[in-house]
C-alpha cells in the first residue's frame, strides 16, 4: 500500500516537474506573447513560401502538390531545428537554479523537447487543411505512424540536445558550430526535394544522415499514409543510439555543471 | 536512529580550472598539445582533507576569510558539487542553497519561481500551492510576488528565498550569508524563525561574516583557513580566538 502511495507520488511530482518546466519555456521563450502558438505555424509556412517561390515558381522542380510536399517535411523538420537550436544554452540559461539545488538536470532538456513536440503536434491541423485543400484525406494509418515517429524523433531529438548542451558548458564554442551545423543539416536532409531526386552514388550520404529516414516517413505517412517499416526502425534505431549516447555524455559531465557555470 | 546530520571524512575538493578549453577551438587548433596539458594542470585545491560531523538540531557555523571555501562545503552539502576525495553523508532533505546571486528564474514572478523551487527540491504541485499564502505572508513582498524576479532588489530576493524554504519543511538549512543584506526588522524574523526550528530538532548550516549572527545562531563553529580546519568548537571559544587574531 505504502508502496502505491510513493510511486503515486512520485509519478505526480515527475509530472509536476514537467509542468512547471514546460510552463516556464512557455514563458521565458515567447515572454507569454499571444502569438506564441501561431509563432510555430508561422515559422515553417513563412519558410514553405520561400521555398516554393524558389523552387516551384522559379526552379520549377518537378513535385507535384509542392506546397503540400514542402509542410509535410517542414513542420517535422522544425520541431528538431528548433529544440537542437535551443540546446546549447539550455543549460547555461537554467544556471541560477543549477548552482542551489541538486536535481535531475536532464529534465530541463527534455521538457524543452516535450515542448517543441507539443507545438508540432498542434501544427498537425495546418496539414490536414493542406491535405483536403488539394483533394486528399489523412488516412487511418496515422494512428500508429504518428506516435512512432514522434517517438523516433524524440529520442533522436532528446539525444543530440543532451549531447550539444552537456559538452557546450566546457567547450562554448558549440553554440556557433550548432547553428552552422543546423544549417547544413538542413541542406543534407530530403525536406524541399525528393529522396529520388538524389543521384544513386550519394545514397549512402543520404542513409548516414539520422534525419533522412524519419522526414521520408514523415512525408510518406502525411501524404500517402504509408508506413515504410524498414526505415522506421532505422528511424528508431538512431532514435535509440543518439539518446543513449547523449545519456552517457550527460551521466559523465553532469556533476561538474555547478562547477563551470 | 542515527543522530548525524551530516559527516564529512577526510574530503578534498579540487576545482579544475576549466577557462583554458573554454577559452576555445582557437587555442585547441592551433596549440592542440599545449591544450590538452593545460587542461589536465591547472586545478585549485579549495579544501584539503576535511573532517567532522554535525548533530541533528544542531547550528554549526562557518567562519573564515573571503575565498576560505565555506561556500565550497554548503556547495558539498546540498549535492551540487562532488569532493574530489573522500566521502560524504547527509541524512535528512536538504533546503536550496541560501545565498546572494538568489537562484531564481529572472523572467519568473516570485510567485512561479516558488512553485519552480518547490518542485525542485521534490514537492508536487498541491503541497506548494497550499503553502504558497504562507511563504508570501512571510516574505512581505505584498504585490511585488507577482513581478518578475528580475525587478526584485537583493534584499526582496533574500526576503523570498528565506520565506521558500523557511514553509517548506526542511530538515536541514543551508545558509550562506543571505541575511546580510535584509533590513532589520526581516532579520530578526528571520533569526526567530531559525530559533524555532532550532527548537523542532533542524539541523542549520549558518555561514557569516558577522559575528554577532554567529553568536546568536550557532552551538559551534567552524573556522576555515588555508584550505583546512584551523578550529573546531564551541561558538564562544572560536568567536574569541577569531577576533583575537583579526
Ligand atoms: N567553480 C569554481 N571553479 C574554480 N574555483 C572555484 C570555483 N568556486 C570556488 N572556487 C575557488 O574556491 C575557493 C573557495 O571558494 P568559496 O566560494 O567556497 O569561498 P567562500 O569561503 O565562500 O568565500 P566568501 O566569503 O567570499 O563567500 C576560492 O578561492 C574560489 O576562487
Ligand atoms: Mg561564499
Amino acid at each position: 500500500m505504502k508502496v502505491t502511495v510513493n510511486m503515486d507520488k512520485r509519478l505526480q511530482h515527475f509530472i509536476d516537474l514537467i509542468i512547471v518546466f514546460t510552463q516556464k519555456d512557455l514563458k521565458v521563450r515567447y515572454k507569454n506573447s499571444f502569438l506564441g502558438y501561431l509563432w510555430s505555424v508561422g515559422h515553417p509556412l513563412a519558410f514553405a513560401i520561400v521555398f516554393y517561390v524558389a523552387f516551384k515558381l522559379i526552379m520549377r522542380v518537378p513535385i507535384e502538390n509542392y506546397a503540400l510536399f514542402l509542410i509535410c517535411g517542414l513542420f517535422p523538420w522544425q520541431w528538431f531545428s528548433n529544440s537542437v537550436s535551443a540546446s546549447p544554452m539550455i543549460f547555461l540559461g537554467n544556471a541560477q537554479i543549477i548552482k542551489k539545488i541538486n536535481f535531475p538536470r536532464n529534465i530541463i532538456p527534455f521538457a524543452l523537447i516535450l515542448h517543441d513536440m507539443l507545438h508540432f503536434i498542434l501544427a498537425v491541423p495546418v496539414i490536414i487543411v493542406f491535405l483536403y485543400s488539394s483533394g486528399l484525406k489523412p488516412h487511418l494509418s496515422w494512428i500508429i505512424g504518428i506516435p512512432i515517429l514522434i517517438l523516433a524523433q524524440f529520442c533522436l531529438t532528446y539525444g543530440i540536445s543532451l549531447i550539444i548542451a552537456s559538452i557546450n558548458l566546457f567547450f562554448r564554442d558549440l553554440e556557433r558550430l550548432t547553428v552552422i551545423f543546423i544549417n547544413i543539416l538542413f541542406y543534407a536532409t530530403p525536406v524541399f526535394y525528393s529522396e529520388t531526386m538524389i543521384p544513386s552514388r550519394y545514397e549512402l550520404f543520404l542513409k548516414l544522415n539520422p534525419l533522412t529516414p524519419l522526414i521520408i516517413n514523415w512525408r510518406g505517412l502525411f501524404l500517402k499514409g504509408i508506413i515504410l517499416w524498414d526505415s522506421i526502425i532505422l528511424s528508431l534505431c538512431y532514435g535509440i543510439i543518439f539518446l543513449a549516447i547523449g545519456l552517457v555524455i550527460y551521466k559523465k559531465l553532469s556533476w561538474r555543471f555547478a562547477e563551470v557555470l | 536512529m542515527n543522530d548525524i546530520a551530516i559527516s564529512f571524512q577526510n574530503v578534498t575538493k579540487i576545482y579544475p580550472l576549466y577557462h583554458h578549453i573554454t577559452g576555445g577551438i582557437k587555442s585547441l587548433l592551433f596549440h592542440p598539445v599545449k591544450a590538452v596539458k593545460s587542461l589536465k594542470s591547472s586545478h585549485f585545491l579549495a579544501l584539503k582533507d576535511i573532517s567532522f560531523e554535525v548533530k541533528k538540531g544542531e547550528a554549526l557555523g562557518i567562519m573564515g576569510k573571503n575565498g576560505a571555501g565555506k561556500s565550497t562545503i554548503l556547495g558539498l552539502i546540498a549535492g551540487v558539487l562532488k569532493p574530489t576525495k573522500g566521502k560524504i553523508i547527509v541524512n535528512g532533505r536538504i533546503s536550496p542553497l541560501l545565498e546572494l546571486g538568489a537562484g531564481f528564474h529572472p523572467e519568473l514572478t516570485g510567485r512561479e519561481n516558488i512553485i519552480l523551487k518547490g518542485v525542485l527540491i521534490g514537492l508536487t504541485r498541491n503541497e506548494i500551492l497550499k503553502k504558497m499564502e504562507d511563504i508570501i505572508d512571510f516574505s512581505e513582498l505584498g504585490d511585488f510576488i507577482d513581478q518578475p524576479v528580475r525587478i526584485y532588489s537583493s534584499g526582496m530576493l533574500a526576503r523570498l528565498g528565506f520565506s521558500i524554504i523557511a514553509n517548506l519543511n526542511p530538515e536541514i538549512l543551508l545558509i550562506d550569508e543571505i541575511l546580510a543584506v535584509g533590513d532589520e526588522t526581516f532579520q530578526k524574523k528571520c533569526f526567530n524563525r531559525m530559533l524555532s526550528f532550532k527548537k523542532n530538532g533542524i539541523t542549520i548550516l549558518f555561514v557569516s561574516h558577522s559575528i554577532e549572527n554567529i553568536r546568536f545562531i550557532c552551538d559551534r563553529v567552524i573556522w576555515l583557513e588555508n584550505q583546512n580546519i584551523k578550529a573546531i568548537d564551541i561558538t564562544e571559544t572560536i568567536v574569541s580566538k577569531y577576533i583575537g587574531n583579526m
